[in-house]
């Protein structure tokens, strides 16, 4: 059984929220993310939860109260965009080696300055080496279902790592769209109870977190955060497979689309696949045979995923929605590494795009597109959309 | 890809703009529609020039784009007709409606458009004023826009409204909501 609703992103956050139930939420809002602990303190004061929810006065504080109950045993959530996620950067590594399963609805917006409250993934892309997991979104429909698998992903044995499931701030947060919700029972019976693993507050085995390693045990700790990063991919595949049989919503760990037989590929991440793709199907019309694929899981990054949809492309174009400055841009690094690692050279261009919220338009994709088709490559980053 | 319908909003903060085209957005969804509603947002303070966006079709949605050659162009505020550019992007089949007790010969002329192309007026703020008391523009504008989506029954709208609303709003308040777009429906003049 199933609902379908008009709702907004944010709005899909807090009610997989309501529908977890889980024990803590600590937070302090910022916009555009401001709606979802908005939304989800009214369930706390309608009392549709048993939340405890913990109203601090700062980022930095909700993450570090969202660490200690959830090394203490708890389910917990969050939510944050833009300088919210900039003040909690210091807590993160840490959460993520004290395994701390926490899941974080990441509302992406620029970093100032200038202040922008609009979209780029400048936020969470700062956060790429902080050791949690990122899980990038293109519509509301995914982020709901990203927040219920993401407890499972978060919280398996193998795996007990924090998550992002980051969507795009307005684009995705403020759309209103039509998302098919699950039952309460059904989401319970899927992500069941929290089994903590050295949970702070059993006092028959006392365990601590906090201690101190030197030269001595540092590097072995950071070791096996790597390991748990290798089996993150297992894990998730596993989970959006039962997911699937139950909902028939399948995620792949990167969403090709019509890239089987094509030419020329964009790689993209998040909302605007959506205009990418819509391009992919006017171009195919005009008779190129052109394909898109969208990164999904960006931490760990599934190289091998990739590279088997790109390698029989004749040229790539990799759009980043966030500048690396005075370096190539993330994702363009990163694919470019996992085609060198297969031994497969594609010619490959580097854009980026929608810094700040600049709309990303359908013309925007074509004019990626029609370089990859025109041979127009060359190693020096471009930009869509920018007066220059 | 099927047709898709592309609707701009033009309001000013705080007049219902946004909110319009969320309810269009679900009104549309349960006739069985795909549909988008957002808003662009600036800095967000009363009073200040806005705009909200639909897509409408019969198959899901995926450009998260703003729309840029509008087949449908709101305008909430009679103000915003000098203030903004209502007619970027706009086609010789774009349909305007507008909140004015003008008609739309004389709106036609105001804003530089072609003869053939069609204008609707209604006099929202005039109905709302009449039915609350307090200048609420769209719920007429609802029922008005209710003769571009002709395969939504005028019904449609209004149930909407009441089941929606009903249990959270006063009687009377739901009452002149019905009623506002009902004569949003009844009193456009087309031109």
């Amino acid at each position: 059984m199933s609902r379908k609703d008009i709702t907004s992103g944010n709005w899909a956050v807090a009610e997989a929220m309501r529908q977890i139930n889980p024990d803590v939420v600590a937070a302090y809002p910022i916009t555009p993310s401001t709606d979802i602990p908005m939304r989800f303190s009214e369930f706390v004061a309608d009392g549709l939860v048993d939340t405890n929810l913990v109203t601090v006065e700062s980022e930095h504080s909700a993450i570090s109260a969202c660490l200690a109950a959830s090394v203490s045993g708890a389910r917990v959530m969050t939510a944050s965009s833009a300088n919210g996620v900039a003040l909690m950067h210091e807590i993160f590594p840490i959460a993520a080696s004290y395994r701390a399963p926490i899941v974080f609805g990441l509302v992406n917006r620029s970093l100032g300055a200038p202040i922008n409250i609009h979209c780029d993934h400048s936020d969470s892309m700062a956060e790429r080496d902080s050791g949690w997991i990122h899980i990038y979104c293109e519509d509301g429909q995914e982020v709901y279902d990203t927040m219920i698998m993401g407890v499972r992903i978060a919280e398996h044995k193998d795996v007990l790592l924090p998550v992002f499931v980051c969507q795009d701030g307005f684009i995705t947060s403020h759309c209103f769209e039509p998302v098919e919700f699950m039952e309460d029972d059904e989401v319970q019976a899927f992500i069941g109870e929290r089994d903590p693993l050295f949970p702070l507050l059993d006092i028959d085995n006392p365990v601590a977190y906090g201690s101190l390693a030197l030269t001595d045990y540092y590097f072995e700790i950071k070791r096996q955060q790597v390991e748990a990063m290798k089996h993150v991919e297992r894990v998730y595949k596993e989970v959006a497979q039962e997911f699937a049989k139950k909902t028939g919503r399948d995620y792949p760990v990167v969403d090709t689309y019509r890239t089987d037989d094509a030419d020329h590929i964009i790689v993209i991440m998040s909302s605007a696949a959506g205009a990418a793709k819509d391009t992919v199907d006017s171009l195919r019309e005009r008779g190129h045979k052109v394909g898109c694929m969208r990164i999904r899981l960006f931490r760990p990054f599934p190289a091998a995923a990739i590279v088997d949809a790109l390698k029989d492309a004749r040229s790539i174009a990799v759009l980043d929605r966030a500048a690396s400055l005075g370096a190539p841009a993330p994702l363009f690094t990163e694919i470019k590494g996992a085609l060198y690692d297969a031994g497969i050279h594609i010619p490959t261009n580097t854009y980026v795009y929608g810094l700040g919220g600049r709309d990303f338009f359908p013309h925007n994709a074509e004019e990626a597109f029609m370089d990859l088709i025109n041979n127009k490559m060359s190693p020096e980053e471009r930009y869509l959309g920018l007066r220059e | 890809m099927s047709q898709v319908i592309e609707v701009r909003w033009h309001g000013r903060g705080g007049q219902g703009a946004k909110t319009g085209s969320a309810i269009l957005a679900e009104v549309l969804f349960e006739a069985g529609k795909h549909t988008q509603s957002f808003p662009e947002y600036g800095a967000e303070r009363q009073g200040a020039p806005m705009k909200a966006f639909n897509r409408v079709g019969d198959e899901p949605i995926r450009d998260r784009s703003g729309v840029l050659t509008p087949d449908v162009v709101v305008l909430i505020d009679p103000t915003l007709i000098d203030a903004v550019k209502p007619t970027v992007g706009g086609k010789d089949s774009t349909v305007y409606l507008i909140n004015s007790p003008d008609s739309p010969a004389n709106l036609k002329k105001k804003l530089g458009l072609k003869d053939s192309v069609k204008v609707m007026t209604v006099d929202a703020t005039k109905i709302t004023l009449e039915e609350f008391g307090q200048n609420r523009p769209n719920t007429p504008i609802l029922g008005a826009l209710a003769h571009f989506f002709k395969d939504v029954p005028l019904e449609a709208f209004i149930d909407h409204f009441t089941h929606k609303m009903g249990g959270k709003l006063p009687e009377k308040v739901l009452k002149a909501n019905q009623e506002s777009i009902r004569r949003g429906y009844e009193e456009v003049q087309q031109g």
